[in-house]
C-alpha cells in the first residue's frame, strides 16, 4: 500500500479501452519494436541493438532529470546545451588540462575527477536555472531558454567553435581511459545502459519512497497548497533543476566519450527528445503526473524509432514527420485518458 | 411563497426553478420576480442558493426544472452572451476585466461594434463616452483598467452591461470591495438606472445597505425562498430571523472545560493592500488551549487576510505568538514545524492535491516524521493514514482512493486531517463549512469540537452567525479590517452581532471622504 504515490491513475473499475490507453507507451514500444524487427534488416543483430540501447540510454538519462522538472510543472530547455558544454569542458580538461596561471603549471585531472567536475558544472547551471525560476520569478520556459543560449555560447567559446579531438588521454599524465566510459561493459552490458538502469532505479525510488519525491508531486499538483502545508516549494523547484542539469552533464560526458571527441554543437535538440520521452511516458506538462518508468519506456520508443528508421533508410525528413506525429498522438491519448479517468472518478 | 405582485411592472420572472449538483439540491422550486425600475434585493446566508439562482438567470447554468419568463414570454439562455443580448447584464462579485486593456476595449470586449473583423473604433468610443456620462463617471476612455481603483473598475463593468441596453442588471455583492465614498457613488448610479426603468437585482449581506436602497426584498434559505416583501415591510431583526430560520434558536455552545493557557496570541496586526489601503487594521485576539474562537464577519472584512498573515502566507505587521514564542518572522514551513497550520478557504485552489490520492493528501505535512532516515515507511504511512480516516470519519474506501472521488465535505476533512497529523498546537480554519452540504458541515464541526477537547486552540472564520454561535466559545466580529466586537458566546445577542458585522468604523469614513477629491 501507499508505496505508489506515483500510481496516480485510479484503480478499480476500468474498461479495456482505458487499460489499453494507460498502457499505451508499452504498446507503442512493442509495436515499434516488432515493426522494425520485421522490416529493418539487421535491426535484431546484437551490434545494432547495443547501439540502439546506448542511444536510448542518452535520451533516458536526460529524461530522468526532465521528469522531475516536468513533475513540478516546469520545463528544462537547457539540457541539450548543457550536454554540449559538459562535453567541451571534459574534452578541454583531458586535452589541455587546467592551467593554474598563478603557479605557472598545468594539471591534468584523472577521468573520474573530470566526470566529477563536469557533473558539478551541470548542477551549477541547474542551480542557476532554479534560482531564476524561484528567486526571480522567471517562467521556466524563458529561464531555461536563456540558459540554452548561454550554455551553447559558452561551449562554442571554449574552443572558438572547434572540436576537441582524440580524447584518449595520456598514461603519462594519468588521464587515460575517457573513451571507456561509453565503450566498456559491465557484465556484458554497455556502461551507459548500466548508468541508465542505476539512475532510473534510484530516481524511481526517490520519487516513490522519499518525502522529497512526494513533495515534487505535491508542488506540481498544487504549489499553493504545498506551500501552505509547509513544503519548501522554492527549494524543491530549485533541486529538480539541479538534478536535471547534473543528468544532462553526465550525458555530455557520455556523448563525448562515445565519439572520443567533443564537439560544441553536440546535444542540439536533445532537449526535445527528452521532453518527448517524458510526455510519451505519460507525464503531464502541467505537472503532478508522470513516472520515471514511463519516461524510460518513452525513451525506448523514441530511441528505437529513430534508429529503426535510419536502418530502414527512411529519409531524415520523413523521420522528423513521423516522430512529430507519434508525440502528438501520445498527447492526444493522454487527454483521452484524463477524460476517461475523470469520468470514472466522478461516477 | 411569493408575495403579491409588486406595483412596478414585472420584467423577468423565474418560476419553480430546481437545480441539483449530484446529490446536493441547490435550488428546490424557487420563484423569483425582477421588477423593472426597482431594486430587487436578494439576501441569504452562504449556500442559500443566491449565486446559483443568478447563474441560471444569466445563462451561465441551466435549470433542471422550471422556466424563465421575460416580459411574460418563456425564454432560455444558452450562455451569458445570449442573456446579455436579451438585455440581462450581470456584474459578478469578482470583476472580469482585462487589466492590460483600456476602458473602451474592456467595455466592448466580446461585443465589438462594427462589421466583420473591422472594429468601428469611433462608434465604440462615442457609445462608451455616452454610457460613462450616464453613469456620471469621470474615467478616461483610454486609461488602462489595471490603473483604476476597484470602484472605478466596477463602474466599467456596469458600463459593459449598459452598452447592450441591459434592462435588468444583477449586482452580486457589489460593495464588498468598495470604500464608503465609492458605495455612495454606486448608489447614485443605481438610483439613476432605476429612474430609467432598469430592474436591478442586488445581492448583499450588508443589511443596512439593503434597507437603504432596496424596494423589494427576497430572503432565501437552503435553496428556497422563505420570504418576499416590500422593503418598507421589513426590518433588520425580521431579516435576520428569516435568514437564520428555525435553527436560529439553537442553544449556543456550552463550554465543557475551563480554557487553558493562551496558545495563539495575535497583537496589533495590520495587513495592507499594495496601494496602502488597510485590509486588516490593528487586530488583536487570542485563542487559548481547548478554546474555539470564531471570527465572524462579512466578505471583505479582512478575515482571510488575518489568517494568512498568521500562518506566514501574507506580508504585514504585528506580533503573532504561539505558546509564548514569537513566530511572525518565520517562513510558512517553519511555522508548520512550530505546529501552527491553516485550513484555507478555497479547498480546490489552496488545499487539495488533485493528482495525489487521499492518503498522500493526508500525510503531506507529516512526511518528515514518517521517514526517520529519509525513506518513507509505507506501512507507517498507511497506518497513520488509516487512523486519520477513522478518526475524522472520512468516507473513503482506503488511502488509495483518488481525492476527486470524495464529496466536498470529505475533501474538507482530508485538508483538516493533514493539519491534525502534524499534531497541531493551534489550527486556523478559513470558512471551514464553505461549499459543503449540511450533513458534512455537522461532521466537520463535530471534528472541530473533538479537537478542542484535545487541547488544540482553534481559530475559524465564518459568515454564518449560527455557526459562530453553536461552535465557538468566543466570537470576534470583524468589519472593514477591524474588530468591532469581541465577546463570549454565552453573552452574545444575534442582532447585535449582525450589526457589529455591518459596522463601518468612523475613521475609515473620514479617510474615504478625503479620497473623494480625486474621485468626484
Amino acid at each position: 500500500m501507499a508505496t505508489t504515490s506515483t500510481s496516480l491513475v485510479s484503480p478499480g473499475r476500468s474498461s479495456p479501452i482505458a487499460a489499453l490507453i494507460r498502457l499505451r507507451a508499452l504498446i507503442a514500444l512493442l509495436t515499434v519494436f516488432v515493426f522494425f524487427a520485421v522490416l529493418a534488416p539487421h535491426f535484431l543483430s546484437v551490434g545494432s541493438l547495443l547501439i540502439t540501447a546506448k542511444h536510448i540510454a542518452i535520451i533516458a538519462v536526460l529524461g530522468i532529470g526532465m521528469t522531475y522538472v516536468v513533475l513540478t510543472g516546469g520545463i528544462d530547455l537547457s539540457v541539450g546545451s548543457i550536454v554540449g558544454l559538459a562535453g567541451m569542458v571534459a574534452g578541454s580538461l583531458i586535452l589541455n588540462g587546467l592551467t593554474l596561471t598563478m603557479l605557472g603549471l598545468v594539471i591534468y585531472p584523472s577521468v573520474p575527477l573530470v566526470l566529477l567536475v563536469v557533473v558539478l558544472l551541470g548542477g551549477a547551471i541547474g542551480l542557476a536555472n532554479g534560482t531564476l525560476v524561484t528567486r526571480f520569478g522567471v517562467a521556466p520556459f524563458i529561464a531555461t531558454l536563456g540558459m540554452l543560449y548561454i550554455a551553447r555560447g559558452a561551449a562554442l567559446l571554449l574552443s572558438g567553435g572547434a572540436t576537441f579531438p582524440n580524447l584518449v588521454g595520456d598514461p603519462e599524465l594519468g588521464n587515460e581511459g575517457f573513451p571507456l566510459l561509453s565503450a566498456s561493459r559491465v557484465l556484458g552490458i554497455p556502461t551507459p545502459v548500466v548508468i541508465m538502469i542505476v539512475l532510473a532505479s534510484l530516481a524511481a525510488f526517490v520519487a516513490a519512497r522519499t518525502p522529497f519525491g512526494r513533495y515534487v508531486y505535491a508542488v506540481g499538483g498544487n504549489a499553493r497548497a504545498a506551500m501552505l502545508s509547509g513544503v519548501r516549494v522554492n527549494r524543491i523547484k530549485t533541486v529538480v533543476y539541479v538534478i536535471s542539469g547534473m543528468c544532462a552533464a553526465l550525458v555530455g560526458a557520455l556523448v563525448a566519450s562515445d565519439l572520443v571527441s567533443a564537439h560544441p554543437a553536440s546535444g542540439e535538440t536533445f532537449e526535445l527528445s527528452a521532453i518527448a520521452a517524458v510526455v510519451l511516458g505519460g507525464a503531464s506538462l502541467a505537472g503532478g503526473r508522470g513516472t520515471i518508468g514511463g519516461t524510460i519506456i518513452g525513451a525506448c520508443v523514441i530511441g528505437t524509432l529513430s534508429d529503426g528508421m535510419v536502418m530502414m533508410g527512411v529519409s531524415e525528413f520523413w523521420q522528423m514527420v513521423i516522430k512529430g506525429t507519434v508525440i502528438v498522438a501520445a498527447v492526444i491519448l493522454d487527454q483521452l485518458q484524463g477524460r476517461l479517468g475523470g469520468a470514472s472518478n466522478r461516477g | 411563497m411569493t408575495a403579491a405582485a409588486p406595483s412596478t411592472p414585472v420584467a423577468l420572472q423565474a418560476r419553480g426553478i430546481v437545480k441539483s449538483y449530484g446529490a446536493t439540491q441547490a435550488l428546490c422550486g424557487v420563484d423569483f420576480t425582477v421588477s423593472g425600475g426597482a431594486v430587487n434585493v436578494l439576501i441569504g446566508e452562504n449556500g442559500a442558493g443566491k449565486s446559483t439562482l443568478m447563474r441560471i438567470l444569466v445563462g451561465v447554468e441551466q435549470a433542471d426544472q422550471g422556466e424563465l419568463l421575460l416580459d411574460g414570454t418563456p425564454v432560455t439562455f444558452g450562455s451569458v452572451r445570449d442573456a446579455a443580448r436579451q438585455g440581462i447584464g450581470i456584474v459578478f462579485q469578482e470583476l472580469n476585466l482585462c487589466p492590460n486593456l483600456s476602458v473602451v476595449e474592456n467595455i466592448f470586449l466580446g461585443r465589438n461594434a462594427g462589421r466583420g473583423f473591422q472594429i468601428d473604433r469611433p462608434a465604440e468610443r462615442a457609445r462608451a463616452a455616452e454610457v460613462l456620462q450616464r453613469l456620471r463617471a469621470d474615467i478616461g476612455l483610454d486609461t488602462l483598467v489595471g490603473d483604476l481603483r476597484i470602484g472605478q473598475q466596477q463602474i466599467v463593468e456596469i458600463a459593459r452591461a449598459l452598452v447592450e441596453d441591459a434592462r435588468i442588471l444583477i449586482l452580486d455583492e457589489p460593495t464588498s470591495a468598495l470604500s464608503e465614498s465609492e458605495v455612495t457613488t454606486l448608489f447614485q448610479i443605481i438610483a439613476e438606472l432605476k429612474r430609467n426603468g432598469v430592474g436591478i437585482v442586488y445581492i448583499s449581506h450588508r443589511l443596512e445597505e439593503l434597507m437603504r436602497i432596496g424596494d423589494h426584498i427576497t430572503v432565501m434559505r437552503d435553496g428556497a425562498v422563505v420570504a418576499s416583501v416590500p422593503v418598507a415591510a421589513a426590518s433588520i431583526p425580521w431579516i435576520v430571523e428569516h435568514m437564520l430560520g428555525e435553527d436560529g434558536v439553537l442553544p449556543p455552545r456550552v463550554s465543557t472545560r475551563a480554557p487553558g493557557a493562551p496558545v495563539l496570541e495575535i497583537e496589533e496586526v495590520t495587513v495592507r493592500r499594495p496601494d496602502g489601503a488597510a485590509l486588516v487594521e490593528q487586530v488583536s485576539l487570542r485563542a487559548r488551549a481547548g478554546e474555539i474562537v470564531a471570527i465572524y464577519g462579512l466578505l471583505g472584512a479582512g478575515r482571510t487576510e488575518l489568517l494568512e498573515y498568521c500562518c506566514g502566507a501574507r506580508a504585514g505587521e504585528g506580533v503573532v505568538r504561539l505558546n509564548g514564542v514569537r513566530i511572525d518572522g518565520l517562513s510558512i514551513a517553519e511555522r508548520v514545524e512550530q505546529r501552527l497550520l491553516l485550513v484555507p478557504e478555497d479547498r480546490q485552489r489552496e488545499g487539495l492535491f488533485p493528482n495525489l490520492h487521499v492518503g498522500s493528501n493526508l500525510s503531506l505535512s507529516f512526511l518528515s516524521r514518517l521517514a526517520p532516515r529519509g525513506i518513507l515507511s509505507p506501512r507507517a504511512e498507511a497506518q497513520a493514514v488509516d487512523r486519520m480516516i477513522g478518526r475524522l470519519g472520512i468516507k473513503a474506501r482506503s488511502g488509495e482512493t483518488p481525492i476527486a472521488a470524495l464529496s466536498g465535505g470529505n475533501q474538507q476533512k482530508v485538508v483538516i486531517g493533514r493539519c491534525l497529523m502534524r499534531g497541531p498546537a493551534a489550527i486556523l480554519l478559513d470558512e471551514p463549512s464553505r461549499g459543503i452540504d449540511v450533513g458534512a458541515r455537522a461532521e466537520v464541526f463535530e471534528a472541530m469540537r473533538a479537537l478542542s477537547a484535545d487541547g488544540i486552540a482553534i481559530l475559524f472564520t465564518t459568515s454564518d452567525l449560527i455557526e459562530a454561535l453553536t461552535i465557538a466559545d468566543h466570537i470576534v466580529v470583524m468589519a472593514a479590517g477591524r474588530v468591532t466586537a469581541s465577546l463570549a458566546t454565552s453573552g452574545a445577542d444575534q442582532t447585535m452581532l449582525v450589526r457589529a458585522a455591518n459596522n463601518v468604523p468612523l475613521e475609515r469614513d473620514d479617510q474615504s471622504q478625503l479620497a473623494t477629491h480625486s474621485f468626484p
